[in-house]
């Protein structure tokens, strides 16, 4: 049992805990991610360690709440423990000699990328952050962001704040503007890193992509992550999360992942009502 | 005077009409009054052959003996002499190529039911068992075990008794390795499991789950911070391979591990389990062994209409467990021998809607023994599904030999050890099972346990 030490709503939809994980919190890499079951009947799923004190022995999460497991795990609080929490799983993003990156971030994949930026931040890299959302409302870890990047451009596809336009648009124009990466690491919907992919091809930037499939063990013992890279089978929990973003089969990717739509969409529906009865 | 029925004492089970759309034990089990007729049969051999096919030499005969008087808990002491888990071992051995495929009694007619007896024995033990466990006095010396599956599970209980302070990392949230994430309930139940591994808790093992080991700790971690002074790594071959033809990535393929991790492990066949699984109407199997079995029948268990094995040698070659096959036929799985899946189509969401096999001819015996498949040129044909599971093995999987210098393995991944104790090529540390041989058997895994807890003890009484 993993005890939560810390609740806090970033946006009405995306949450952030920091829980009690002295092992995980020692060995964690930006990158990496825990798979947790909520409670004893839950259903495993992997989520990205966004950041973690060494020292205090914490590992913070930040989630959107999209299904049955993450409504779940929105309504314990502070004190209350998440039954199993395993990790760090996954390979570390690589940083190393890394002297200039575009880190581009979309909605709650910001929470994926923030740890990245930090990272590069402090072992000295310029970084240059693009992060995008929906909307005002939606806007997580801003200040993060500033206080990590030498350059930040904030985007919402309908300009309620920051600079109205795709993440794209910022990124393209950032390169347009002669600015040299080594590297653009992008994290957010799959059809966010599809374009930003396409766009870095064109300027034959190398481009990492963090991959989010479905999954269950986290160890490579399923097969459930798998995913085409460069024309092989890779599996995200063991080979990644982390790919060469200019060979991944995004479309094949996007299919895969709704293959439990309907089935979630009931889960979701089910949880709700659980919690309604329990208000009631 | 024995018995001299030439049958073996039928053992009771669900109608196959019935089991075929729940996940209930197929098996009931003896009665006593079988058990002890069945016992009879036994010739009580000078030289039993039996025993010869028991790769851990359970003294078969003399437990026999005990049942055929009544003395079952005799019977059980005796068996457990040499095994840890016969609850286990009775259920899933295969016995037709083991212990009873030796029995004399099998010249003429059919052989003793030896798994069926053992698995009486253990059952009527834990059913009758009120003896309070003893906890042995600790010698002191610490030992880390990876993996709790049937080597681990059996390295750890040996040694608890011998007084070590015994614990046990597991990657997954419970314990029980492949005998809880993949044997189905209808096979093996998992109270059945957790029994066991309530028994080593009260020997005093401690079970850490949760422990991907490789990752939040590493082997060498476990020896210098925190003063385990031997390891033994238990950890399975649980990598899934794939064929590598086209479509295998479509919708609606699984390996057969990830099919049966959601049903078992987490019991999505449950109302109100929060694991997805689709409900296929039908589906294609992969492969012909124990996994492939077990795949298709909890596809039919979860309403498939049409369930079929495809495998490229003949139903002689099947590797699985005689028992499984014709209980996998009773329920309904249609086997589509002499098959080879060449490529999966799937329609214009990428769900799959077919497979596409071409038939095979079986040329001479290869260097097993076994006659090696051929493709039939241009015999291709399609059998419509919406689901593949791929059942077609699994190998040891790389973290645990990435993460520990010095550790030897085989290309393919199986740790190197020595065969008498179980070494590796690191000092003190140990390992046995699927993660030594490939993927082998229960009993084999338990086998390999208790060799090396025997070895790890010796090491530190020499
Ligand atoms: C390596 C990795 C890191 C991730 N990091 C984060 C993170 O930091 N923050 C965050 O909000 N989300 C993250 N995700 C996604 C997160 O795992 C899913 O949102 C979560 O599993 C949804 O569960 P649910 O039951 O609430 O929703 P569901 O109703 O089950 O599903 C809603 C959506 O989540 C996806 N999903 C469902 N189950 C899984 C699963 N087991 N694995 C992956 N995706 C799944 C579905 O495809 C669907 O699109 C990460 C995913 C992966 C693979
Ligand atoms: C579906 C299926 C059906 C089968 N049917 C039969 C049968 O009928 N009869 C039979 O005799 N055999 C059968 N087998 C084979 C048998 O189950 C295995 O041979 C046996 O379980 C191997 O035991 P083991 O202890 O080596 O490993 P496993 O049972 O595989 O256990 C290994 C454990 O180690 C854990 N682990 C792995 N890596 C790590 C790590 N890095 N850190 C911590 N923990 C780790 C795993 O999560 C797992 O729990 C079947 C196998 C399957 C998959
Ligand atoms: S352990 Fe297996 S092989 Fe040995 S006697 Fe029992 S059933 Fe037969
Ligand atoms: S070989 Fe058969 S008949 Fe002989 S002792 Fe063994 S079980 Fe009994
Ligand atoms: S999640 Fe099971 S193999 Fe990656």
């Amino acid at each position: 049992m993993y005890r939560i030490v810390r609740k806090q709503f970033l946006n009405p939809t995306v949450v952030l805990m920091d829980v009690d994980a002295p092992l995980i919190a020692k060995k964690a890499e930006p990158g990496q991610f825990i798979i947790l079951r909520v409670d004893a009947e839950g259903e495993r799923i992997p989520l990205t360690v966004a950041d973690y004190d060494r020292v205090g022995g914490t590992v913070r999460i930040i989630f959107q709440v999209v299904g049955g497991a993450t409504e779940r795990l929105k309504h314990l609080e502070e004190g209350d423990y998440i039954h199993d929490f395993v990790g760090p799983l996954g390979t570390p993003t690589h940083t190393e000699g890394l002297k200039k990156v575009a880190v581009v971030g979309g909605g709650v994949g910001c929470a994926i990328a923030f740890p990245i930026a930090k990272k590069l931040h402090e072992q000295g890299c310029e970084v240059h952050s693009v992060v995008g959302f929906r909307n005002k409302d939606l806007v997580i870890l801003e200040d993060d962001f500033k206080a990590n990047s030498d350059i930040m451009k904030l985007m919402t596809d309908d300009g309620s704040y920051g600079t109205k336009g795709l993440v794209t648009d910022a990124l393209k124009e950032l390169i347009e503007a002669g600015n040299q990466y080594d590297e653009v690491i992008t994290i957010g919907p799959l059809i966010m890193m599809k374009f930003v992919c396409q766009l870095t091809k064109q300027y034959n930037i190398k481009t990492v992509v963090s991959m989010n499939p479905v999954m269950v063990d986290g160890t490579g013992m399923c097969g459930g992550c798998r995913l085409t890279v460069g024309g092989e089978t890779k599996f995200a929990c063991v080979d990644g999360p982390d790919f060469d973003g200019h060979l991944v089969d995004f479309d094949e990717a996007m299919e895969r992942a709704g293959m439990y739509k309907e089935f979630e969409a009931h889960a979701r529906d089910e949880a709700c009502n659980l919690f309604k009865k329990e208000v009631q | 005077m024995p018995n001299m029925s030439p049958t073996k004492n039928p053992m009771p089970s669900q109608d196959p009409n019935v089991r075929k759309r729940n996940f209930l034990e197929v098996a009931t089990g003896y009665t006593e009054e079988m058990a002890i007729d069945e016992a009879n049969r036994c010739l009580q051999c000078k030289k039993p052959m039996c025993m010869n096919g028991c790769p851990v030499q359970i003294k078969i005969p003399a437990f026999i003996n005990e049942v055929a008087n009544g003395n079952f808990e005799k019977a059980y002491e005796i068996i457990s002499e040499t095994s840890s888990l016969p609850a286990v071992c009775g259920r899933v051995c295969p016995q037709e190529s083991q212990c009873e495929g030796k029995c004399v009694r099998g010249i003429k007619g059919e052989s003793v039911a030896i798994g069926r007896l053992e698995r009486f024995v253990a059952d009527w033990h834990n059913a009758h068992d009120t003896a309070e466990v003893k906890v042995p006095v600790s010698n002191g010396h610490k030992v880390a075990v990876i993996g709790s599956g049937p080597s681990g599970l059996t390295c750890a209980g040996d040694l608890a008794k011998k007084g070590y302070e015994v614990t046990v990392f597991e990657a997954l949230h419970v314990a029980g390795g492949v005998l809880v994430y993949g044997i189905p309930e209808f096979r093996l139940p998992k109270a059945i499991v957790a029994k066991e591994i309530e028994g080593l808790k009260q020997l005093g093992v401690k079970i850490e789950t949760n422990m991907v080991i490789g990752r939040v700790l590493s082997i060498d971690e476990l020896m210098s911070d925190y003063g385990f002074e031997a390891v033994f790594i238990g950890s399975g071959a649980g990598l899934p391979r794939f064929m590598n033809i086209p479509g295998e990535n479509l919708k609606g393929v699984f390996s057969a591990n990830e099919f049966l991790t959601r049903t078992n492990l987490m019991k999505a066949y449950q109302d109100g389990s929060q694991t997805p699984i689709p409900h296929v109407k039908n589906v294609a199997v992969v492969g012909g062994g124990n996994v492939a079995m077990d795949a298709a029948r909890c596809a039919m268990r979860l309403g498939a209409e049409h369930v079929y094995i495809v495998y490229r040698r003949s139903e002689e070659e099947l590797p699985a467990r005689k028992e499984e096959v014709e209980h996998a036929k009773e329920e309904g799985i249609e086997f589509k021998l002499l098959n080879n899946p060449v490529e999966i189509l799937g329609d214009e969401h990428k769900n799959v809607k077919a497979i596409k096999c071409i038939k095979m001819e079986l040329g001479e015996p290869d260097a097993s023994g076994r006659r090696k498949p051929a493709e039939v040129p241009g015999s291709e044909f399609e059998i419509d599904v919406d689901c593949v599971i791929m059942s077609i093995g699994t190998s040891p999987n790389p973290l645990i030999k990435s993460t520990t210098k010095g550790l030897d393995t085989q290309k393919w991944g199986g740790i190197i050890t020595e065969e008498e104790t179980g070494l590796t090529s690191r000092p003190n540390v140990y390992a046995g099972g699927d993660a030594v041989t490939g993927a082998a058997t229960v009993i084999l895994a338990m086998g390999a346990g208790k060799t090396a807890a025997k070895a790890i003890d010796e090491s530190f009484n020499k």
